[in-house]
């Protein structure tokens, strides 16, 4: 018989920090702009995550109405971004992060 | 109208004078020079012309009544203590304003003929009006402060006008030095008025005279004060070198300077706060003292000069010396007597001279000119007749007043000043003496080839073509005062001889003289023939003048007093009379060797004073600048911005432009701030 698993917040909450980790770390150490972008949106997914992990937990529905402004703003993110993206390629013809240094000290 | 409401007017007397100078100073160039010179000129006679009326309505009021307040309006309030602008008319502020005026008028007409050619004569006019306009303000004040602010008028205006040349490096040092010796007397006037208020609550002449308690150390303390600022305007002992430097200025500023203005107003505070120096006896002392060491010193150092207008200058600092002799006996009648008698013959002769030195063509050493009586016969009838009054000789009027004064002094038993006070009298007849053959009798010394020019002397003097800078009236170039030790330099007449002076310069000239022959008449010593003595008394009510106990001992007095003037006359004139056989050469300073050389350089002061002000101000002025400032002061403010410039330059290596790093430093400060919140908010 296999013991049956309960699914705590817990269980959530460390997958979102997992989630929340390898984003972090590929914003860190991928130097292509698209995939630095996807880390970051995997970062908002994580907090999304915990968000209405609580939101469960606790019986607060506020969790999850936040949970759709991120959603949104996310959505809004990604057409600027992406814009922004669009535009640094077709002036340098190259994506990586690393060549955007004009605005050092 | 009512002689008291006659005396109201007492306002205009300086007023017109300050309208002059507001005038000629603002719209002098529009003017001109000319009409600029007549305005000045006019406003003036103009002044004495109410000066006159001031004093015939003062005397038509009865003794008791001739103290008079005339007040515009305040000038301050602070606290309790309260200002105006105020005029006291008595005898002794009439006395001073008919002296200025009428003196200082002559002198302004004098004045358009000796700056005709000058092209900034409009300029000279207004400072000359201004210079006027102070010293009666200063005179007809009636309080302390308001006297002051005259005081420092006339500080100004002597630095502006000795400086008129400015051009002439001399000038320019003469003028600050003027304006910095009178500053270190004024210091003293200034502490005096805040002892005044801090004990009296009040600078008002009523007030203060009539509060001062006899014998107290504040009654000495601010006479003494109040002394250091008129040792430094009339220019006594140690405070004198300025006014011998001052001959640099035009002619007419010494003469205003000498005569009517400035050295004189010394004489005047002094007597215009007598209760406050009879109140300490030790202040008179000092006042008595320094008054006859100064008439001896001034006296043995004019002897030397070789310099006319120098001779003249160490004369009035000698003459000044009586005067304060005398006030420092109580003889304030005297000396006020001196004072007049001194502005006339003094007047007389620095016009003179003035004369001279324009038919010289600028040249003023004395061992260049000789025979100048056939060249210039009016300025030497007039000078000769100063000579006599100055010496004391009876019946010019120097007689009467130095005989007066010295009288005072013997009666009050200061056996000691009296002395002193005859020895200076022979020195004034020796250096008089010397002037007046050097420069009218005698050989024609200017008529010599140049002396061979010796090493670091000026030799511009011999290339010189006269012509042109005598029509100008100045050169910029000439540093015309000979100070004691100088080489002769040739006479710069290039052949021409000296010329008599204009008509404008002469009647001034001549007016003096006249008042320097008889003006002795309104003080004889007989009685019934004591005007100034009566017009003074509702000044001085409270001081007994002191006078001779007996006819006889006037006489002998009087006798004593001729003898010192002949000795002096007489030495001088067997040293003299033929002029000088080689112009380098003076006999007088070749006999007596170096202590001629410590006198003709006036006993060092000026050197002294040098080395001991001047070297250390440098001296803390370099270390100041070099140290201090360099150093200290920038190096701080460098190194602040040094510092920053460090830090940016190692801090923007920060900024890389990698955005992993930014990221980075965001992910890290982020952790670190929850690890922060989880170990220590939150417990």
């Amino acid at each position: 018989m296999m013991a049956v698993i309960q699914i705590t917040d817990t269980y959530y909450l460390v997958l979102a920090a997992a989630l929340f980790s390898i984003g972090a770390v590929g914003v860190l150490v991928r130097r292509n702009v698209l995939v630095m972008f996807m880390s970051v949106e995997l970062m908002l997914n994580a907090v999304n995550l915990t968000f209405v992990a609580f939101a469960k937990t606790l019986n607060d529905t506020s969790g999850q109405v936040i949970v759709f402004f991120t959603l949104v703003v996310a959505a809004a993110e990604v057409a600027v971004g992406l814009a922004i993206i669009v535009a640094i390629f077709r002036r340098r013809r190259g994506m990586t992060a690393d060549d955007m240094r004009v605005l050092q000290g | 109208m009512s002689a008291l409401q006659i005396l109201d007017w007492i306002a205009l007397v300086p007023a017109l004078p300050l309208l002059g100078a507001a005038i000629t100073l603002l719209a002098g160039r529009r003017l001109g020079n000319a009409r600029s010179a007549r305005l000045a000129t006019t406003l003036m006679f103009l002044a004495f012309g109410v000066s006159l009326v001031m004093f015939f309505a003062m005397l038509s009021l009865p003794a008791s009544d001739r103290s008079q307040v005339s007040t515009l309006f305040t000038w301050m309030r602070v606290d309790q203590l309260s200002v105006d602008i105020g005029f006291l008319v008595d005898p002794l502020s009439i006395t001073w304003a008919l002296l200025v005026t009428g003196v200082g008028s002559l002198i302004h007409l004098y004045a358009i003929g000796y700056m005709r050619n000058d092209p900034l004569a409009s300029r000279f006019f207004g400072f000359f009006n201004l210079f006027a306009a102070s010293m009666l303000i200063l005179v007809l004040a009636n309080n302390f402060l308001f006297t002051f602010l005259g005081w420092e008028g006339v500080g100004l205006c002597s630095y502006l006008l000795i400086a008129f040349w400015h051009q002439r490096p001399g000038a320019a040092k003469a003028g600050k030095k003027a304006f910095i010796y009178n500053r270190v007397g004024d210091v003293g006037f200034l502490i005096a008025m805040f002892l005044m208020i801090s004990e009296y609550g009040s600078v008002d002449y009523g007030i203060v005279n009539n509060s001062v308690v006899d014998g107290s150390g504040v009654a000495t303390a601010i006479a003494l004060l109040l002394f250091l600022g008129a040792m430094g305007k009339s220019a006594q002992m140690p405070l004198f070198p300025w006014l011998a430097d001052a001959m640099e200025g035009p002619t007419p500023v010494s003469a205003l300077m000498h005569a009517a203005t400035m050295v004189t107003a010394g004489v005047f505070l002094i007597a215009r706060a007598h209760p406050i120096f009879e109140a300490s006896s030790s202040a008179m002392t000092v006042v008595m003292w320094v008054g006859a060491a100064t008439a001896l010193i001034a006296g043995t150092i004019a002897v030397f000069q070789p310099d006319l207008k120098r001779v003249l200058a160490y004369s009035t600092i000698s003459q000044l010396g009586y005067m304060f002799l005398a006030l420092g006996v109580g003889a304030y009648v005297a000396a006020i007597f001196m004072m007049l008698m001194h502005a006339f013959f003094k007047g007389c002769l620095f016009l003179g001279a003035g004369s001279v030195i324009h038919g010289d063509a600028e040249n003023q050493d004395l061992r260049i000119m000789g025979g100048f009586r056939k060249f210039l016969p009016v300025t030497a009838i007039a000078m000769m007749i100063g000579w006599l009054s100055i010496a004391g000789i009876p019946p010019f009027s120097g007689f009467w007043a130095k005989d007066g004064l010295l009288e005072a002094v013997f009666e009050t038993h200061n056996y000691a000043p009296w002395i002193i006070g005859l020895l200076a009298a022979i020195i004034t007849g020796i250096y008089m003496t010397r002037l007046i053959y050097l420069t009218f009798f005698g050989n024609e010394r200017f008529r010599e080839t140049p002396l061979p020019v010796v090493a670091g002397a000026s030799d511009d003097a011999a290339t010189d073509t006269h012509a042109v800078e005598a029509e100008l009236g100045y050169d910029p170039d000439f540093e015309p005062t000979v100070a004691f030790g100088e080489l002769p330099r040739a006479a710069r007449l290039d052949g021409h001889d000296p010329h008599e002076s204009p008509k404008i310069m002469l009647f001034p000239i001549l007016v003096l003289a006249v008042l320097a022959a008889v003006a002795g008449f309104i003080n004889l010593p007989i009685s019934g023939w004591e005007f100034l003595s009566e017009w003074l008394a509702p000044v001085f009510k409270d001081v007994a003048e002191p006078a001779a106990s007996s006819t006889s001992e006037t006489l002998t007095l009087i006798t004593i007093s001729v003898v010192m003037a002949v000795t002096g006359i007489t030495i001088s004139y067997f040293i003299y009379r033929h002029g000088l056989a080689k112009a380098d050469r003076d006999p007088l300073t070749a006999r007596l060797g170096p202590a001629a050389t410590v006198a003709g350089s006036g006993y060092y002061l000026d050197a002294g004073v040098s080395a001991a002000v001047d070297k250390p101000g440098r001296a803390t002025a370099n270390f100041l600048d070099q140290q201090v400032d360099k150093k200290i002061i920038d190096g701080t403010v460098n190194g602040i911005g040094k510092l920053f410039i460090v830090a940016g330059n190692g801090l923007r290596h920060i900024q890389d432009g990698y955005i992993r790093r930014y990221a980075l430093g965001i992910t890290v400060g982020v952790a670190s701030l929850l690890l922060f919140i989880l170990a220590y908010a939150v417990r």
